[in-house]
């Protein structure tokens, strides 16, 4: 699926990387433990997480995740979108709860890692 | 082609600045992408760990054609016992660095399973050091 897809199922709100919309993903894999989303091999993924700082976008950029769903409300603060919007990330911010936005992308078709 | 970085302990905010560096210079030497991905996941944990329990530290990246050769070496608390370090879910960090969605004892064994290479030392009260290798030509 397309990411604009996906933000339109969460109605989330694009953060940064809006002319990356168009970018397909494939898995997604919710967690608020980084290092968990270390050990991921999946590319086109996109991380769903609650998980607000800076080590969430470095997390991204290691494992090449080029989309990150905050959830819960999570706002996305501003050191964050510098290192994002260098690295060509997609950040979206979701007032749903993790359980609620997982089942809308797996309804959607967002597939899991395993 | 050598590189040296500084990674202060407890910085949280700069945790990752390394790693980042070293994955724009392998990008520019146009490493394959899983290559890369392998080291910097490798190093991005190893730096973490410096910044979570370390005082101070240094990442040493030598790339050459064939290998790429890390060694993270800190002034630190240590580690006394490393096998039990490497077990899948030990951990000993703060509460701080599980706020930071560190420190479930992941870190090691996923460096572990990066690297083509890993060796660590450390010794208690001075510091810890890992080296890493991974090797460029698909060789284990």
């Amino acid at each position: 699926m397309k990411i604009s897809q996906l933000v339109e199922v969460l109605e989330g709100k694009v953060v940064c990387g809006e002319q990356f919309l168009d970018k397909e993903v494939q898995y997604g894999f919710a967690s608020d433990l980084m290092s968990d989303v270390l050990t991921l091999d999946s590319d086109k993924l996109v991380l769903i997480t609650g998980l607000n700082n800076l080590q969430t976008i470095r997390t991204a950029e290691m494992a090449d995740i080029e989309c990150v769903i905050f959830v819960r409300n999570k706002k996305v603060l501003p050191p964050m979108i510098e290192i994002a919007c260098e690295h060509e990330m997609v950040l979206v911010e979701c007032r749903f709860s993790m359980f609620n936005a997982v089942a809308r992308l797996s309804t959607a078709g967002l597939k899991p890692v395993y | 082609m050598k590189f040296k970085y500084e990674i202060e302990g407890g910085n949280f905010s700069k945790a990752g600045n390394a790693s980042s560096e070293v994955k724009k210079i392998l990008k520019q030497l146009n490493v394959p992408p899983p290559i890369i991905k392998r080291l910097v996941v490798a190093l991005y944990e190893g730096e973490v760990n410096v910044v979570a329990h370390a005082w101070n530290g240094c990442i040493y990246v030598e790339i050459e054609p064939e290998r790429i050769d890390v060694k993270i070496e800190d002034k630190g608390p240590g580690i006394p016992d490393i096998e039990q370090a490497m077990q899948e879910g030990f951990s000993t960090a703060s509460q701080a660095v599980r706020e930071m969605g560190f420190g479930a004892g992941m870190g090691l064994p996923n460096m572990k399973k990066n690297a083509d290479q890993l060796n660590i030392s450390s010794k208690v009260g001075k510091g810890t050091i890992v080296e890493l290798v991974i090797f460029l030509n698909g060789k284990r």
